[in-house]
């Protein structure tokens, strides 16, 4: 039960902090992502407060033996740079580049977007939900 | 174009910072919000619920604060091919990346990960191509 009310009330914040950053405006992302005349950086700033906060609150957190609700913390990240990462993070900059929109806000926003935004949240879901079923059937495994 | 809100952009980041040292701190848990979406549905039983629970969050929280703050800004100009494929393109993505903005950017750059260096490193300069061009080729 302690393991679902942490997990919401992160969830919560994460999500406030992205409405006070105003990045569940599509316009705001693209204002940043567009390099042209009148560029807005403040996606940039979020961006760096964000990694600056957690730098230093995962270093601090990670003096402890173990998470408070569960059993260790998770191991670094071991795996390399490859082709599988490149292509995946290329197709996810295409979109975002698009739309103005990664899944982190596209949910937050969910409250009051309108129509255009459920068809993203629902293509969204397709793509991960076809990487799914590829993986499954192992036809990804090959590639990697 | 937006204005430029250094304040309030500061502000929302340390609070995303902050969700994410929550999460890792409760749960040991990295706040990557694509694998908590498809989490929630295809991992291991076990595994769903704390990634619903979080979501759940991520929905409503917002509200709270629109219930105080008013109604956010709102405005998405892409049109219904660019968003169904490039929908798509960002939940296939990011499954195949092993994360997204969240997870390789914000998380895995602050665990030092090479991996999520590069892949932050393609996202914003694809990202930043494909606006721009867009942009360029009269979209806007």
């Amino acid at each position: 039960m302690f393991r679902l009310i942490s997990a919401a009330m992160a969830g919560a914040v994460f999500g406030i902090g992205l409405t006070v950053a105003q990045l569940t405006n599509p316009a705001k992302i693209l204002s940043f992502l567009t390099l042209v005349e009148g560029w807005d950086g403040s996606l940039g700033l979020a961006l760096a407060a964000a990694i600056a906060v957690t730098a230093i609150g995962y270093r601090l957190v990670w003096m402890r033996e173990r998470p408070i609700f569960a059993r260790a913390f998770p191991p670094p990240d071991s795996g390399e740079v490859n082709a599988r990462l490149m292509l995946g993070a290329g197709l996810f900059g295409l979109g975002w580049g698009a739309v103005g929109l990664c899944p982190g806000p596209a949910i937050a926003a969910l409250g009051f977007g309108g129509p255009e935004l459920l068809g993203f949240v629902a293509a969204m879901f397709g793509g991960a939900a076809g990487y799914e079923l590829l993986e499954r059937g192992s036809l990804l495994t090959s590639a990697t | 174009m937006t204005e430029f809100t250094p304040m309030t952009a500061l502000a929302g980041g340390a609070l995303i910072g902050l969700a994410a040292v929550m999460l890792m701190g409760a749960l040991g848990r990295i706040a990557g919000i694509c694998g908590m979406f498809s989490g929630a549905i295809f991992a291991e039983h076990g595994d769903r619920l704390w990634r619903a629970a979080f979501l759940a969050g991520l929905i409503g929280g917002p509200l709270l604060y629109a219930v105080f703050a008013g109604r956010p800004d709102f405005e998405m100009t892409a049109s219904w091919p660019a968003i169904v494929f490039g929908g798509a393109a960002i939940g296939f993505g990011a499954r195949l990346a092993a994360g997204c903005t969240s997870g390789h950017g914000v998380c895995g750059v602050s665990r030092l990960s090479p991996r999520s260096f590069a892949a932050l490193g393609v996202f914003l300069g694809v990202g930043m191509g494909v606006a721009t061009l867009l942009r360029l080729a009269g979209a806007g």
